[in-house]
């Protein structure tokens, strides 16, 4: 297969950035799309050009580390997956393919594709866990959680922290991905003692890293690798109205 | 261990391939006694640290995965001064997020007659008695409080109806005690673990190191001192010192290019570190998994593993007449060959990695493999379905059928998946004694980058038990003991060691920078994984090895003649890390072959072919092979040393390792 590939490069943080055009062609439709641009690189190397930077690990979908904004979407043109776990044979033979990095306010560019994306990190440690010391634990069958709740939580807790609902949100909102992690926390009775705090401070350093507001365009979930439902976003919403307007009996 | 001492000894010279012998390696720390007390009675005699004063000592965390971010908690939650570097842009990233199946614990929970006892078993019996017997038994024992630490984080462990933790069988054994979430165990653990390490970073006790690659140890008089480290966003060199470091970097798989690890998993620290002095214990045991989704063509990147908990339910098999092209639906019942179950009855499709990756291996050597290469064979879930249901079927794999169906393009709910091993996981590593400490003092290696808990072979759902265990319940231990001699050094990087390192890691750059050849870094790569599976892999014999280890050196010699590496190295540039990775596998895989080559005997995922049974199973040689192989490195193109440390079995009997 042949493609003519429009793709974002920008030297550093402080270059500009511009599109530049490149041709592949014998690409076989089995080839994965970070594969495509493996074979690109290999090229451009061999002609002393500079390769084009690009974030990848795991490639099998799990490490959230890819993520290309192809085509005007994150992650390609099909839904719910990764870019790495996307393949040429999802393309047409000869079409044109912009490739962007992940664009939005908090997610500064690195090198051409690559965006820092610790924001995401700064938001987890406003609470994004369960505080329990090494050692302290009790027996695992001691908290019976059922099994639909349990599954629920595991729907949530999938979230690979790609950023592609900040990607696809008109907004620039890393909601979908908060609320992943607050809801996961919410299902399950070892979350209950720092729910309210959690939802309140990981909302506040959200809105502190400059993402955006929600509009419940939905957009997120369609993207989202993880298939987090936007069920999440509800739960937080209750979450954080509850955890602000009623009093909080064991607030310090 | 400073009493640790290289004996001048003659080198053996043999052709091409030499080494010198070194001394018995006697001292590992392990405690005498009793089996069951060993752990506890070592806990209580370790020296111990105040908290006034743990927060004066700094340590350094190479890596965070389970084992380097669970430390990195425990360390942050007891008190010290943690700093954890990574290579990724979050610490969230690190392989172990991939892994499957699960995590064994000997929780009992099925009453199906779990202990302790048979979780050590099965392991040390799994590693086919290449393992220690005291580090076996204290990962048996502290894989119950895993599980408990695990669901008290919140981890959604998969559950029985009545709320109760639900377990699943797993390859290597007889008993339920593999605790899943879904198939994202390891992501659900891991994630577990960034949790602890982001709330301890909250809290001020870490800091973390994104986008940092560790390129040197720095040891001064055989303590370690600390890193040599790249900023990879702005490629400046920095020398970073601690109190004692901890290397937590995973496995050296992608020594061989192709393999399920993550592209950038590397060797880099842990080879920096044999450079400098560390014992590296049986590099070339390394597991070859079973259930892979074959190679496709020549662009691969990666080859992706599903699940061996597919094994569970999946039945393996091939068509019973050699090149057999129709398609497998058309293939009638009576002529497809259930070979596992026909070789090994008592264990079936879940035969140990090792015994299931030969056998994929041997029958399409005897021609009977599927596939448009013929280097496959079917996994096959059709019982399975018609016996439980699509519905449970989806929810014990659905996440493993739909990968499968986006790489292949083919849907398992209508033929069966196509399977063939490819690497996967380095039971070799850095040598440890029993508190994980290298020989280097002050210097740890945890997880898949030590050597310790899998012998010769790892059974599944064992490697997320020895990252966790090493990272939350024995190093934060274990540690305490070093650094309570520790307190009164005052850290600097002022030295001529740090200088020195810092000064040979910028040559190294530049000297790689200025090459200016022809060839990419990948081109060099895929040749040395290339030679390294054809002749250091699912099977092994002498004089392949001889050529491996002839061509490994030319292929090294024209690696630093011919390679072309663009950019600076005052910028981001992923080729430049890759070059720096590719040059230690080029060093290390020379080890490899060592020591594929030093071991005259099959054990466990090491088969050389001069050494097996008449039906092709491993035939170990215990008279003069059970010991662990710790090699020190002495200069590039130098025969490295190798040092015995003796396997003593007290408690349990090697036999011959059957799966019948």
């Amino acid at each position: 297969m042949r493609f003519t590939l429009e793709i974002w490069r920008q030297k550093n943080a402080q270059d500009e950035g511009r599109f530049e055009v490149y041709e592949v062609d014998g690409i076989s439709p089995n080839t994965s799309f970070l594969e495509m641009l493996d074979i690109l690189n290999e090229r451009l190397i061999k002609e002393g050009k500079e390769p084009v930077a690009f974030d990848h690990d795991c490639r099998e979908g799990i490490c959230g580390s890819c993520g290309l904004f192809i085509n005007g979407r994150a992650h390609g043109p099909l839904p719910n997956i990764t870019t790495c776990r996307l393949y040429m044979r999802h393309f047409k033979d000869g079409e044109r393919i912009v490739i962007e990095p992940f664009r939005a306010k908090p997610f500064p560019v690195i090198k051409d594709l690559v965006v820092d994306r610790s924001a995401l990190d700064r938001i987890i440690q406003k609470g994004g866990y369960i505080s329990v010391n090494t050692g302290s634990a009790p027996d695992a069958n001691s908290i019976p959680i059922p099994k639909a709740v349990a599954d629920r939580a595991f729907d949530y807790a999938t979230c690979i922290g790609c950023g592609a609902c900040v990607a696809a949100c008109k907004n620039a909102s890393a909601m979908l991905f908060v609320a992943a992690k607050v809801s996961h926390l919410a299902m399950l009775p070892q979350g209950q003692p720092e729910r309210r705090q959690r939802v309140k401070r990981m909302v506040a350093q959200m809105d502190s890293e400059g993402f955006g507001h929600c509009s419940n365009t939905g957009a997120c979930a369609v993207e989202c690798p993880a298939k987090i439902p936007l069920s999440a976003i509800a739960q937080l919403q209750r979450d954080y109205i509850w955890a602000n307007l009623t009093p909080d009996l064991y607030a310090r | 261990m400073s009493d640790i001492l290289t004996a001048p000894a003659p080198a053996q010279t043999r052709t091409g391939i030499s080494w010198r012998e070194g001394t018995l390696l006697t001292r590992n720390n392990c405690p005498e006694g009793e089996l069951e007390k060993r752990w506890t009675r070592h806990k209580d005699s370790l020296r111990l640290v105040a908290p006034h004063n743990k927060r004066k000592l700094e340590v350094i965390v190479v890596g965070a995965g389970l084992a380097g971010a669970s430390a990195a908690a425990s360390l942050g939650e007891l008190g010290y001064r943690v700093k954890v570097f990574v290579y990724h842009n979050s610490p969230r990233r690190a392989h172990s997020i991939a892994a499957q199946g699960g995590i064994n614990a000997a929780k009992n929970y099925r009453n199906d007659g779990d202990s302790v006892w048979r979780l050590f078993y099965d392991t040390i019996k799994g590693g086919d008695f290449r393992a220690r017997e005291s580090n076996v038994y204290r990962l048996a024992e502290v894989s119950v409080k895993i599980i408990d630490h695990c669901v008290a984080q919140g981890i959604p462990f998969a559950r029985e109806y009545g709320g109760y933790l639900d377990t699943r069988s797993f390859g290597g054994a007889q008993l339920m005690r593999t605790f899943y979430a879904r198939g994202q165990t390891g992501q659900q653990l891991l994630l577990g673990a960034y949790a602890a390490l982001q709330r301890q970073v909250e809290l001020g006790n870490v800091q973390v190191f994104y986008n940092h690659d560790v390129l040197d140890i720095v040891v001064e008089e055989g303590k370690a001192r600390g890193i040599i480290c790249r900023n990879l966003i702005t490629g400046a060199l920095h020398s970073v010192p601690a109190h004692a470091v901890v290397l937590a970097t995973g496995g050296y798989g992608n020594a061989y290019y192709l393999s399920t690890n993550a592209k950038l998993s590397n060797a880099t620290a842990i080879w920096r570190a044999c450079r400098r002095g560390a014992y590296f214990g049986n590099p070339s045991f390394v597991q070859i998994h079973p259930t892979c989704i074959p190679q496709s063509g020549e662009y691969q990147s990666k080859l992706t593993l599903m699940s061996e908990s597919l094994r569970n339910d999946g039945r393996v098999w091939v068509p019973r007449t050699p090149g057999d092209k129709r398609p497998p639906h058309e293939i009638p019942e009576h002529q497809r060959w259930y070979y596992l179950e026909e070789w090994y009855p008592s264990f079936g499709n879940l035969v140990p990695r090792d015994i299931a990756s030969r056998a994929a291996k041997r029958v399409c050597d005897m021609g009977y493999g599927v596939g448009p290469t013929g280097r496959a064979v079917y996994l096959d879930f059709s019982d399975a379905i018609k016996r439980l249901g699509k519905e449970v079927i989806y929810q014990r794999y659905g996440n493993l059928f739909e990968m499968y169906e986006e790489i292949t393009g083919e849907n398992p709910w209508e033929t069966p998946m196509r399977i063939y091993p490819a690497v996967h996981y380095t039971m070799g590593g850095l040598w440890v004694d029993y508190n994980l400490m290298t020989n280097i003092e002050g210097l740890y290696a945890i997880g898949e980058a030590n050597f310790s808990d899998h012998g010769a072979n790892r059974l599944g759902a064992s490697a997320l038990m020895q990252g966790l265990a090493d990272g939350y319940f024995i190093l934060p231990y274990t540690i305490g003991d070093y650094l309570a001699t520790q307190l009164f050094v005052k850290l600097t990087t002022d030295t001529a060691a740090f200088r020195e390192a810092e000064k040979e890691t910028q040559q190294r750059i530049d000297r790689l920078l200025s090459i200016q050849g022809k060839r990419t870094v990948d081109e060099f790569h895929r040749e040395l994984g290339k030679v390294l599976w054809d002749e250091c892999g699912l099977s092994r014999n002498a004089q392949g090895l001889l050529s491996a280890f002839e061509q490994v050196r030319a292929l090294r010699e024209r690696f630093w003649r011919e390679v072309y590496v663009p950019g600076t190295g005052e910028e981001f540039n992923q080729n430049l890390e890759r070059a720096l990775r590719v040059a230690d596998f080029l060093e290390l895989a020379e080890l490899m072959i060592i020591d594929a080559y030093h071991r005259e005997e099959s054990c466990g995922c090491h088969l050389r072919e001069e050494y097996q049974t008449p039906e092709g199973e491993a035939l170990r040689n215990d008279e003069e092979f059970a010991y662990v192989a710790a090699w020190e490195w002495n200069g590039e193109n130098q025969p490295p040393t190798l040092h015995k440390e003796p396997l003593k079995f007290e408690f349990v009997k090697p036999t011959v390792r059957s799966y019948k």
